[in-house]
């Protein structure tokens, strides 16, 4: 097991507020981190630190393996211009290959089976040909899975894959990730609200809290602890009422 | 029918008509090709707060007597693109309320410059045709031509060349930043590219109806079809058309060129709406 990547004593924030002090963590290959913490807790952040989007105030970020920080696989949240974009599902699994084919203008046939083959890997394939903008939210979330497994062999980031999915086409996109994981051997690291579904499919567990980070560590660790159990009978106590 | 024929190769002999289209086309295909990524960034405003920053520059060139305007618009307008479009997520003044500010400043200062310091005995005239291109685009020189051919050839080389990267920062700039695309880089030539295009273009249709020329092929397209390949190609097809239905509609009737191209546009998009609607392909 090697270290992909690793926080030591890393400051979050933008330029006059601090998001996040003291946040050291390391994730190996293999791995399924979930991120998990209230909103405002820093988990947008730490994305885009980890993808150098943004500068980290203090601190330090290391990634090992080989990997770069191009090479990951990022998942981001949907934005509004892409509810109605006109594009085809094979133009953008195709996009996530840009970072491999560097100035050349066009993809080369290496890049399209690439593409193919996580398009069949999600089940999209019949799709190919469709329109972006009339696929189901669920569908839509595969495109952009499959485009973010052309842009990476080691790692993927999930930036709450399931918002505004119904319960059916959250549990299957959970069980992606996880077979990706799984049998494809790479490393996960997926941000989310969902706290039940981080403890049933992670293997790690980082617990961001105002200002400072709650927990890391294991799943099993992450379960005993009292922060899940606070956490859970808030959560628990919320679907009662 | 005949008639019309005989008048159109009558008007064709000359070589200022067949300039006039020539220009008219290879606008008509750069601004389509970028209008596609504008409206898709919601940009679409851009087009209409350049052209007035341009009818700005215009205007102080007049008042300073400088004969080759080029010298002073095209820099104006290309600095204004990269400020408008470069600060657009970081600026207090939001991207729309900052474009409207700008567009109606400078076309308020352009007039009043034109009105209190120029020469000429028909001041509402030079303003009328800059801002509706009335004849410009039928007195060019050899020089603006060649200006125009150059310009096309780097527009439409460059989007070529960088076609997927210019897709993947339109449909998601983060994604392709992270993937290390360098997204700002990206965003600076379009708005560099966006600047050189109106400038040209307001020569066809004039400063107040660039826009359109930007955004109607682009939305007609989006109507019709459904990925970014098929949305450019058929974007580009409709602004030619309309182009030349337009420029030879003008010199047949004696219409005024620019909303002459600007009108075909308009069609072209209700047509392309309707048939969007019948076959159910528009998506709504």
């Amino acid at each position: 097991m090697s270290n992909q990547l690793s926080c030591e004593n890393v400051t979050l924030g933008y330029e006059n507020t601090i998001v996040t002090r003291n946040l050291s963590f390391s994730v190996s290959s293999g791995d399924y981190l979930c991120i998990v913490g209230e909103n405002g807790s820093g988990k947008s952040t730490l994305i885009k630190t980890l993808l150098h989007l943004k500068a980290l105030l203090s601190g330090k970020i290391t990634l090992g393996d080989g990997l770069l920080h191009k090479e990951i696989g990022y998942l981001p949240q949907q934005t509004v211009v892409q509810r109605d974009f006109p594009a085809s599902v094979q133009e953008i699994v195709l996009s996530g290959c840009l970072n491999r084919s560097g100035l050349r203008p066009f993809y080369n046939k290496q890049e399209k089976l690439l593409a193919h083959n996580n398009m069949r890997k999600l089940g999209i394939c019949n799709l190919k040909k469709e329109s972006y903008r009339l696929l189901s939210g669920g569908q839509q979330q595969r495109v952009l899975l499959a485009r973010a497994l052309c842009a990476t062999q080691k790692m993927l980031l999930l930036d709450e894959p399931v918002t505004g999915l119904d319960p059916k086409a959250a549990s299957e996109m959970y069980e992606l990730v996880a077979k990706i994981n799984r049998e494809g051997g790479i490393t996960v690291i997926m941000v989310s609200h969902d706290i039940a579904a981080a403890v049933k499919y992670s293997t790690h567990i980082l617990h961001l809290g105002q200002q400072e980070p709650l927990f890391f560590g294991t799943k099993q660790e992450y379960v005993k602890s009292d922060i899940c159990k606070a956490f859970m009978t808030t959560s628990g106590g919320d679907n009662n009422g | 029918m005949a008639e019309l024929f005989d008048k159109l190769s009558y008007y064709f002999a000359y070589p200022f008509v067949r300039y006039a289209l020539l220009v008219g086309v290879l606008i008509a295909l750069c601004s389509s090709l970028l209008g596609v990524t504008l409206v898709l960034k919601r940009f679409s405003f851009i087009g209409d707060g350049l052209s007035h920053v341009a009818f700005g520059a215009i205007a102080i060139a007049s008042v300073l007597k400088i004969s080759n305007e080029m010298i002073v618009v095209l820099p104006v307008t290309v600095v204004s693109a990269i400020l408008l479009l470069m600060t657009g997520q970081k600026t207090k003044i939001k991207g729309d309320a900052a474009v409207a500010l700008i567009s109606v400043g400078s076309m308020a200062i352009g007039y009043l410059l034109m009105n209190m310091f120029s020469s000429s005995a028909n001041i509402s005239g030079d303003v009328c045709s800059t801002l509706f291109g009335s004849t410009s685009i039928l007195t060019l020189s050899s020089a603006d031509v060649w200006l125009s051919i150059i310009v096309s050839i780097i527009v439409i080389g460059v989007f070529i060349l960088f076609y997927h990267k210019i897709f993947s920062v339109t449909f998601d700039e983060t994604f392709a930043a992270a993937t290390g695309v360098r997204a700002s880089f990206y965003n600076l030539m379009i708005a560099v590219i966006t600047a050189l295009i109106i400038v040209l273009a307001m020569n066809l249709v004039g400063s107040l109806l660039v826009s359109a020329l930007i955004i109607c092929p682009a939305l007609a397209a989006m109507r019709m079809f459904r990925s970014f390949s098929s949305v450019i190609i058929s974007s580009a097809v409709i602004s030619v058309i309309c182009a030349v239905i337009g420029i030879i509609v003008a010199v047949l009737f004696g219409t005024p060129v620019g909303p002459t191209i600007v009108a075909a546009d308009i069609c072209a998009f209700l047509i392309f709406m309707v048939i969007g609607k019948i076959t159910g392909r528009s998506g709504d």
